[in-house]
Formats: C-alpha cells, structure tokens, sequence
C-alpha cells in the first residue's frame, strides 16, 4: 500500500496530473527570485524550453544570457558566485554538464562555489529529437565530482521543491530535468529533505524485494508495485538525492527484504543503481537488478515507445522484482 | 603618478620576487621556469603598487580581485603573495610538496588570497568576467584583473567570455595577456597563430593596449589608461621576455615546463644579484 507519510496526491492511481520536472523548476525560480535576490538565472540561449523565460521576463536584470556557449556557462558562473551571488545555470544536460564538464570540475566543484545547474532534457523521454539530445549519463558525471550534491526529482511538485532546497544549500548542486509530461505523484504535503529518501509503498507482508527509483520513473516503479501487489510483496523508495546517499533507508530496506530492484532512465554504469550497489557491496552484499539504459545510445521515437523498447517501464520493472525476489538472500 | 623612488621599489620587488621563483622551483624538484619569470614584473607591479588589498585580511570584501588565469606560472603569484606578507616567506619552499597550501596548481581553498582555482587553461577569464559583472550589479567600486597567458587563448573558452565580457561592457575588468609567444610544443605562431591579437579584441569590443610587460612604469601607465575606460573591458597585451632576468633562458621555449637544477640555480642566482646591484645603481 501507498506510505501514508508520502503524503501523495489521491489521483495517483486514477489519472494523475501530468506536467514535465522542468515546469516546477521554474516556478521555483519565481520564488526564489522574490525571496533572494542573490539568485541569479544564467541561460544558454533555450530560455523557454529551460522553463526560465518567466523568471527573465520578472527579473531582467537578474537575468544573464550567455549564448550558445555552455563552457562560459559555467565559468561565468563560477565566477558570480565566487564573489557572492546564487547561480543557476540552464541547458540541457548533454551540454550542461556534459559539453562544460572540466570547466564544472575545476572552476565549481574544486572551487566550491555554490553554482546551482540545471540540467534539462536528461533521459531518453526527450523523445524525437534523438540519441544527440538524450542525457543518459549526466548522473555519473556529476556524482563523481567531490562537493557536488545530485537531485534527480520524480515530478513537477518535487522539482519545486528541490530547486529551493538548492538554493540555501552552501554546495553546488546538481539538479537533473525532463522534457516530458509525468505524472504528478507527490504534493505540497510530501516530505522533502536534501539526502532523505522518501518512501513511497511499502506491502504489508514480509517484504521480499526493495525497489529504489529516481526521476519520473518513480511512477512506473510505484505502478510495478501495486501491480505485483499480491505476487511479491515490495517497498519502494523514491530516491530525489543521488549524493548523498540516504544510506540509512538503503541499508535497513535491503536487509529486510533480501533483494534490491534500482531504477532509473539512464546508462547502468554509474549512476543511481551503481551508487546504491557501490553502498550495498560494503554494507549489505544482496542481488540487485538494474533498471535502466544498458551501455546504449537512445534515438528518435515517442517517449513511451522507448521507454518499452530500452526497457525502463512498469512491465519491465515487474520482470526485474520477480527476478530479484527468486535470486534474494532470505534470512 | 609613480615616483622614481617607488619604480625603483618595484624594480626590486621584482628582482627578490625572481630569486625566489628560483629557489622555490629548484626546492620543489619540478614545475614552470619561464613564464613565472617573464611576469615578475607585472606581479610587483600589482601586488606592490596597482591593486587595492589587504595581506592580513585576503577576504575583504572591497578588494582588487586578481584572477590568475594559467595557473601553471603561479610560484610568481605566490612569491609576490610571500613577499607582500600573505604568509611566510620560508613556505616558499613547501612548493609542490605533500601537505602544503601551495599546490602544483593554485587552489583556492587551499590559500587564503588565491581567488580561484586555476590550471586546466581558458577558465579565468569567464571567473573574472563573472565577478566583474556580480560586482556591477550590486555597485561595487573595486576593480577586476585576470592575468592570462598567450598560449591559453587556443581554447574556445575564452574567446567565449571576451565575447560576453564585451557584450557586457565590463569595464571594471582588466585583462593582462602575458605575450611571451611561446607554448609547450613551440612558439605560439607556429603551434596554433594566435596573430592578429590586437584586431581579434578589438573585435570583440575590446579597448586594447599593449605595452613592454617588463617595463613596470609602462604597465602601470596601461593600467591607469584601462582605468579610465568606461564603456569596454581593456586587455593589456604585455610583450615578456620568457625566462626573464637570465640571459641563457630567456626566450627558450624548452625552459617553459621544467624547474633549474640546483647547479644552474646557484648561476641564476647569482646572476640575478648581480641585476639587483645594477638597479640599485641606475636609480641612484
């Protein structure tokens, strides 16, 4: 059943709310914006698709064109918040951070200022612009870099959230997006803490397979779950921070149920599910299945038809539990 | 308007600066010979007489920022820095080595009054640019400088920030080009041409100047000039003798990546004295 303390929305079984992450993360940009005029938004030329446009047209002279030019994305950046601004800096992920990478490293992460980035588009969702525009990989750019935190919403509501949290954070932070519309899962009511797990099912049986998941495809993995409902009793955790991990939630889930599910729209290596393997190995050694992109280019087509073709929806997150719960360490 | 008296200071401060390159680069075993030398002018310059700073309290907040863009030449900033009273003149010599605050490549976080993080080339003048542009907004007076090398400017990230800084019209923002035309693989005409400079900046909406970067009266004149820009950045081309301050270095790319043996220290040294007596003289 659905965690009570998740506090989700009562739609989420009967047509949710659709809306895409980056809608909630330019809302919160409104408010930052009245709330802090530190904030400054730096774009490189995708301002409506990045979802900042209004936070321009509000806030003009807090807002800082850059061009196609996502190295000086990051280096301008660096630098305003250097001397004591909060940057956020937009593109989509495959370019920022995935063109601007050593610029991120070295002039944000090693320097330690708290630029805040942006990434949008990240995941095969994008759909029809193809496998160029797809981030599949900017998980594990980020989680490797020393001081950089890494928020992967699940929804609209939760990308608000996040970018605020991002904002009075002293690092820099990490906030990956979508394109697409997903359904609206959380509230205004649904717990959000950097670095705090939340759960989101939880069967009232012995629970046999955990199931974390990040991004939008929290919801699929939810749907698997209620679907298996009565076949392999689950718990699922919507894991919003990458790093740091909730290594609390993690390891206590994964010894009680034995076996571990990981989700995520993105290239298996090095990225959520390897980060949770990495903390399993050392804490709690159980099988794990991995869903998510298997060391492939995406491509043209609708969202939901790749989705299905590089298997990362429900059905295929419930073969993952049932093959994770037959190869479980029972106590 | 500088005295006679204060060029000779200067003139000097740039001779201990150089010992002091030498002896740290031949304590630490490795490191950049060359451009450290070619720009101890330019570094007594700044740290002695142009920028508005605090030794005993490097994170005040109405300074003159300096930006080191090409890391690799920082034993000038930090000998400069030492001999200014950031620190110890003695920690000179933990250059390079396990446990000290002056890393291979200057670290921010590692020693107060570094400003950035620099090495991997082309990422200063964006930093710099994005503080020129931060302290616009909020009305501050102080003055923004990036000190940058001619080699750095192949990669497309600082043609990226001249582009914005010119758009922007930062004119708190100083940049200094150290034009010593010579890069790891050989001279910078030859590697990649980086000619014709002047009328790239200038492009780029850019007031340019360019001046002897070993003669500190004419750099300081520069800095006056760029001072009284308001409507553009200025960049300063500052033609350096690599290896500057010992004849059989200078101008040889060979000398751009690796430090003297403690032989040649002890000539170079001895050379450079023989320079500190000859300033002494001429301004007496």
């Amino acid at each position: 059943m659905i965690n009570p303390e998740a506090k989700l929305s009562e739609k989420v079984f009967d047509q949710p709310e659709m809306a895409p992450t980056r809608d909630g993360f330019g809302k919160a940009l409104l408010e930052l914006g009245d709330k802090d005029s530190r904030v400054v938004v730096l774009c490189a030329d995708l301002a409506e698709s990045t979802r900042v446009l209004p936070f321009k047209e509000k806030y003009p002279e807090r807002y800082i064109e850059i061009g196609v030019a996502e190295q000086n994305l990051a280096t301008i950046a660096a630098g305003l918040a250097n001397y004591g601004k909060i940057p956020f800096i937009t593109s989509y992920a495959t370019f920022s951070p995935g063109r601007n990478n050593e610029q991120i490293r070295t002039t944000i992460s090693l320097n330690n200022v708290p630029v805040k980035i942006a990434g949008s588009h990240a995941g095969l969702s994008v759909g029809p612009d193809g496998a160029t525009h797809q981030a599949l990989e900017d998980i594990a750019l980020m989680r490797v870099q020393p001081n950089m935190i890494v928020l992967s919403p699940c929804d609209v509501e939760e990308a608000r959230k996040a970018t605020l949290a991002a904002a009075t954070h002293d690092s820099p932070v990490y906030i990956r997006l979508a394109r697409e519309k997903t359904p609206q899962m959380t509230t205004a009511d649904t717990p959000f803490e950097i670095g705090k797990a939340v759960g989101l099912w939880e069967s009232p049986h012995r629970v046999q397979v955990a199931v974390f998941a990040t991004g939008p495809l929290a919801y699929q993995a939810l749907m698997a779950a209620k679907e298996l409902e009565y076949e392999v009793p689950t718990v699922v955790y919507n894991l919003h921070t990458i790093k740091p991990l909730d290594r609390e939630a993690i390891i206590s889930a994964a010894q009680e149920a034995g076996a571990v599910v990981t989700v995520e729209e993105h290239q298996i290596a090095g990225g959520m599910g390897s980060a949770v393997a990495e903390l399993l190995a050392l804490e709690c050694p159980v099988p794990v299945e991995f869903v998510g992109v298997h060391d492939l280019f995406g491509q043209s087509g609708k969202p939901e038809e790749l989705l299905e073709h590089y298997g990362l929806n429900a059905a295929h997150i419930k073969e993952a539990i049932r093959k994770a719960s037959a190869r479980a360490v029972r106590s | 308007m500088l005295t006679q008296e204060k060029l000779q200071e200067l003139e000097l401060k740039a001779e201990a600066i150089r010992e002091t390159i030498i002896e740290m680069l031949v304590a630490a075993g490795s490191g950049h010979t060359a451009g450290p030398m070619g720009m101890a002018d330019i570094f007594a310059a700044f740290y002695f007489y142009i920028l508005n700073h605090d030794p005993k309290n490097p994170a005040w907040e109405e300074r003159d920022r300096l930006i080191l863009s090409n890391g690799h030449i920082v034993p000038v900033r930090y000998a400069a820095m030492a001999h200014a009273g950031y620190f110890p003149l003695e920690e000179c010599l933990t250059l390079r080595k396990f446990g000290s605050r002056l890393q291979g490549h200057p670290e921010r976080l590692r020693l107060p009054g570094l400003e950035t993080t620099s090495g991997p080339l082309g990422s200063g003048l964006g930093q710099a640019a994005g503080m020129a542009l931060g302290a616009r907004m909020d009305g501050k007076k102080f003055r923004i400088y990036c000190a940058m090398s001619d080699g750095e400017h192949d990669a497309g990230n600082v043609w990226e920030s001249a582009m914005f800084a010119g758009a922007n019209k930062l004119s708190n923002l100083t940049a200094v080009i150290d034009r010593n035309n010579i890069q790891i693989n050989g001279m910078t005409e030859n590697v990649m041409p980086l000619e014709n400079l002047r009328a790239k900046y200038e492009a780029f909406n850019w007031h340019v100047l360019e001046c002897d970067g070993n003669n500190i009266a004419a750099f300081v004149e520069m800095i006056d000039e760029a001072k009284a820009i308001f409507e553009k950045p200025t960049v300063i081309i500052a033609h350096t003798i690599p290896g500057k301050g010992i004849k059989e270095i200078e101008f040889d790319y060979q000398w751009h990546g690796k430090p003297p043996t403690p032989e040649e220290a002890k000539k170079f040294l001895s050379e450079l004295r023989t320079l500190k007596g000859k300033i002494e003289s001429e301004h007496q």
